[in-house]
């Protein structure tokens, strides 16, 4: 009747497990008797579930990412501790292997699938439309469904926790070691399951951001014309749609070597688990620029805003991230050069990968020159951006290192490597995500951030970040390998302690970026953004009021150039209203988003325990769904002229007032 | 250092390079008094990780070259364009100067056109696959990951050992590895180059310790629930002290059946160091070809499946054909290396 699923599937013996149970099962009680005694649970769904608004679900995403950091620094803070604990006198620590294991593994499947991806995705959403003078993306319907179908992924894995246990194969699950004959459990099959199903919602959004940077910019504004995010996040996007089906393919065939008995990855049988470390790369590396492009793009629009000055190299800018973005499918065996592949393998690999140097090495010079005869001022955003220029360029040159085949020879899995990929994408993505969200958060809810708090952030970060990862560098020359349980060495313990007490001070700057929240929420009537243009900034998105009106634009903008919003103020076209509003037409709202991702995640769970009547009745009920949907005609409606031009002429009194 | 550098990538021989290396040394002084010689890769006992601490020690020092005027441009420009320094020049429509674009481009490329013109030539110098030359005939060792274990078995010497591994100092130890089990990845930090053991494939590896000393050894891949504890000594020793140690395990009662390597083979975490005097010719050849077991060895399948190919099935049809590939497994014969994918290496399209 329940497949595999058992009580003894409950972790009950597990005090570590039962505990945090506790208080998320707590919390969630909490939260839904809050919401019901406010009596928000219609507004909940009919404006923000439901929503089809891109600006709605890029906040969604944006919360989803913060959640799931939470629960990603949980495991880190879990690891880090338990190799302080389990590094001298031969003490084990209180994490014994079966339970670390899959915490190093959740905490890189979480980091990188349900923290970086929906901060960065959820960022595009927010921001991209507005940029090009679109009212919605080209598929809005589409765009509701990615987000729950990852937001479903994310509670997949989260009932891994309670229900179960998670892979214990490290992030990418290589085989033959996550294959039934070593990994018997249903820890892999989560991870399998979670992964297809949020993979679904990052390939729709792909396509869907793809389609609207390319058919739906406003008048005048050509490729040379668009806004470097923009164009950051169609080459990510890009990257996007040609690599997630070969993450898809390669779960699919690990899929099924599980649980049909085939043989693609397998030791016996002819299987080749090479194979599988291949192909996880070939989406692995590409999807390093998915993460760090769409943030270049970031700390592009971040530094000439705050230095009130035009990008320096544009062009330059535009044709490195076309470069990295091609470049990044021929660099994938950088991650296993210890494979005994041949010497011009290795080095082709090798030089491929150090190539990539070049175009990001001038885009950070770009940063530099664009910052050179500006008026910088210290904003969050521009710490961010400092803290990346500084940070990323050292994890720039580590990564370079290993790149060189022999290098990598004795630095391969060592915490050096470790401290290399976290601090590019700590310092490239995480400080990224934190420089947009400090430089968008206006334009999303009508009030800045707090200044001080943030900054109290961002050093909590930085200084952290340093004290965390530079012993690791440390300890990888030292000869210490990663995902280790235990060691039993002194002189690594001391590094270790240090590591530690880093992660604490990163974990008091996410606790000043709550407080950070939660002060300027406090004092939203303060820090209001009246104007819609609370930074003096240059692209589209700031010629509309704060939080930006439903249908984005009264009237379709006209571009001349770039910077178009900042040529308008030289010139005082800015904020200049038609002379009559027209009717906009906009999507409708839709559950069927949140209703299919719902059969999804019950599909997941169906298969991760093998309860077969439920997979298919799961499944039908998606399909069913589907076919009901396609059939609702009533996808849109009108916003009248006069419900427009009022929304308008309040803001119009705000700019006056 | 990079006098050293070349030389040793020219593959001169290892006392050669060693000598040049005093510049690197020198370097590596100050940070081994700094922290007492921790820094396993920072202070190598083996040509390979030498010249690999050489390579390490360049490339950062080209990469320098950019990182630290990107840094203290960083500060620099921040400081002197900040707001309220009003006596800064500002021009908020500077965008474009063909002279910066130029040096921003020729020099990464400049830079990444010597590191990679080093990383042509030290990939094919350092090749794990690449012998050492020198005029000692090198030990010969077979390396067998298992749960969570290491098996290293002497062919020529008719011994093995579990997580020990002795050699003699100043000889080059050629390495044939595989697994039992899942991927594992050998390394000897001190040493120099790691290469994983994957099963069904055999990867190489040659290595040489120049003085006698014990040096870690472990699994650098994780591996599952033992893997923390998978770790050997790296014993160099005198020729004289090997010889002596040789004898010991040689008078060592332990045997190392098939029978005993299926035993051996069961996951185990910590396994304690353990001497085998005799080892049965076949223990390497059939983990490397799955059928210690008694299954049928993947290297008869594909001579089987060439043969097939080349004659048509007709040949293999026969009664006398069935029995063979049934009884492969038990069938004694000469101990091979050459495995199902003893092609050169195992390439990322063997497979395919």
């Amino acid at each position: 009747m329940f497949g595999k699923l058992t009580l003894d599937a409950i972790p009950f013996h597990q005090p570590i497990i039962m505990g945090t149970l506790a208080c998320v099962g707590l919390g969630g009680i909490v939260l839904l008797a809050l919401i019901t005694r406010f009596r928000l649970w219609r507004p909940l769904w009919t404006r923000w579930l439901t929503s089809v608004d891109h600006k709605a679900i890029g906040i969604m995403y944006i919360i989803l990412a913060m959640v799931m950091l939470m629960r990603g620094f949980a495991d880190a803070l879990m690891m880090r501790s338990q190799q302080a604990l389990a590094s001298v006198g031969g003490a084990a620590g209180y994490l014994p292997p079966e339970h670390y294991d899959q915490i190093f593994t959740a905490h890189g499947v979480i980091m990188i699938f349900f923290m970086a991806m929906p901060f960065i995705v959820g960022l595009m959403n927010l921001v991209v439309p507005l940029q090009i003078g679109a009212r919605d993306v080209a598929f809005p319907y589409l765009n509701n469904l990615s987000l729950w179908l990852t937001a479903a992924g994310a509670v997949l894995i989260n009932l891994s926790l309670g229900v179960g246990e998670f892979a214990r194969t490290g992030w990418l699950a290589y085989p033959p070691l996550s294959e039934a004959a070593y990994s018997p459990g249903v820890g892999v099959d989560y991870y399998l399951w979670s992964l297809q199903i949020s993979g679904l919602g990052t390939l729709l959004a792909g396509i869907n951001m793809i389609t609207t940077i390319l058919k739906m910019r406003a008048p005048g504004m050509t490729m040379m014309r668009m806004p470097v995010f923009t164009w950051t996040s169609l080459c990510a996007n890009m990257l996007i749609v040609a690599a997630f089906p070969i993450l898809t393919a390669t779960l699919a065939m690990l899929s099924l070597d599980r649980y049909l008995g085939m043989h693609f990855f397998t030791n016996d049988g002819g299987g080749n688990p090479m194979m599988y470390v291949n192909l996880i790369w070939a989406w692995g590396h590409p999807e390093v620029y998915i993460l760090v492009l769409p943030c270049f793009g970031i700390f592009s629009e971040v530094v000439a805003t705050f230095s009130s000055k035009r990008l320096f190299g544009y062009k330059s800018m535009v044709y490195a991230t076309v470069c990295i973005t091609v470049l990044s499918f021929l660099v994938w065996l950088h991650h296993f050069f210890t494979m005994g592949s041949g010497a011009n393998v290795n080095a082709f690999f090798g030089i491929t990968t150090m190539i990539i140097s070049i175009p990001t090495g001038v885009k950070i010079f770009n940063w530099l020159f664009t910052m050179y005869r500006g008026r910088v001022q210290f904003t969050p955003p521009i710490l961010w951006t400092m803290g990346f220029l500084v940070t990323f360029t050292i994890g720039g040159m580590t990564g370079v290192l290993t790149a060189v085949p022999p290098a990598d020879f004795v630095l391969h899995n060592s915490l050096f490597l470790i401290a290399h990929f976290h601090n590019a994408i700590i310092g490239g993505v995480v400080f990224g995500c934190m420089a947009g969200f400090n430089y968008w958060f206006p334009k999303a809810f009508g009030f800045r951030l707090d200044e001080r708090l943030g900054k109290v952030s961002f050093w909590c970060w930085l200084t952290g970040f340093y004290l965390a990862f530079m012993p690791l560098y440390a300890l990888g020359l030292m000869g210490m390998t990663r995902r280790l349980n235990h060691v039993d060495n002194p002189v690594w313990h001391v590094y270790l302690l240090v590591a530690m007490a880093g992660a604490l001070v990163i974990f008091c700057g996410i606790l000043a970026q709550i407080a950070q929240i939660a002060v300027s929420i406090r004092n939203r009537k303060a820090l209001a953004d009246l104007t819609g243009d609370p930074w003096n900034a240059r692209t589209l998105e700031w010629s509309v009021s704060s939080p930006a009106p439903f249908y984005n634009f009264a009237e379709t903008p006209r571009v001349s150039g770039r910077d178009s919003f900042w040529e308008a103020k030289v010139t005082g076209e800015a904020y200049r209203p038609p002379a009559r509003y027209g009717a906009i037409h906009m999507p409708s709202n839709t559950g069927t988003g949140v209703i299919l991702s719902a059969f999804a995640t019950v599909l997941g769970f169906a298969l991760v325990w093998q309860i077969w009547w439920l997979a298919i009745v799961a499944l039908a009920g998606a399909i069913v769904v589907t076919i009901v949907h396609s059939f609702n005609e009533n996808r849109a409606y009108s916003v009248p002229g006069d419900v427009v031009a009022r929304t308008e002429s309040a803001f119009q009194q705000q700019l006056t007032a | 250092m990079l006098a050293s550098l070349a030389r040793a990538t020219a593959g001169s021989t290892v006392a050669t390079a060693l000598r040049r290396l005093t510049t690197g040394a020198l370097l590596l002084g100050v940070v081994c008094a700094l922290s007492g010689c921790d820094y396993a890769l920072m202070d190598p006992k083996g040509p390979i990780g030498v010249q690999e601490r050489t390579i390490i020690l360049f490339a950062t020092g080209l990469m320098l070259i950019v990182v630290i005027p990107v840094i203290a441009m960083t500060f620099l420009f921040a400081w002197r364009y900040r707001a309220s320094n009003t006596t800064a020049d500002y021009r908020p429509d500077w965008e474009h100067s063909n002279a910066i674009e130029a040096v921003v481009w020729i020099v990464p490329c400049l830079i990444i056109g010597a590191l990679g013109t080093v990383t042509w030539i030290t990939s094919h110098t350092l090749d794990p696959y690449r012998p050492i030359a020198s005029p000692a005939r090198p030990v010969e060792v077979q390396v067998v990951s298992l749960d969570w274990k290491w098996l290293f078995i002497y062919p020529d010497l008719g011994i093995a050992s579990v997580n020990e591994f002795a050699f003699p100092s100043g000889t080059p130890v050629r390495f044939h590895l595989t697994s039992g089990s899942v991927m594992n990845s050998f390394f000897v930090p001190r040493l120099g180059s790691q290469i994983y053991t994957m099963a069904g494939m055999e990867t190489k590896l040659s290595l040489l310790a120049d003085e006698p000393g014990d040096y870690e050894g472990m699994s650098a891949n994780y591996s599952g629930e033992g893997f923390s504890d998978m770790t050997f000594k790296a014993r160099a020793m005198t020729a004289a002290d090997f010889d002596r140690w040789v004898e010991g395990v040689r008078s060592s009662p332990a045997m190392l059946t098939m029978a005993a390597y299926r035993d051996l083979a069961r996951p185990g975490v910590a396994t304690p160091v353990t001497r085998y005097g005799t080892v049965d010719g076949r223990v390497y050849h059939d983990a490397l070809n799955k059928c210690a077991d008694g299954t049928a060895c993947i290297d008869d399948r594909m001579a089987m499946a060439a043969t097939r190919d080349a004659l048509g099935d007709a040949a293999l049809c026969g009664p006398g054909a069935l029995a063979r590939s049934q009884t492969s497994g038990a069938v004694p014969r000469v101990p091979s290396q050459q495995g199902p994918n003893s092609l050169e290496r195992p390439s990322p399209v063997q497979g395919l």
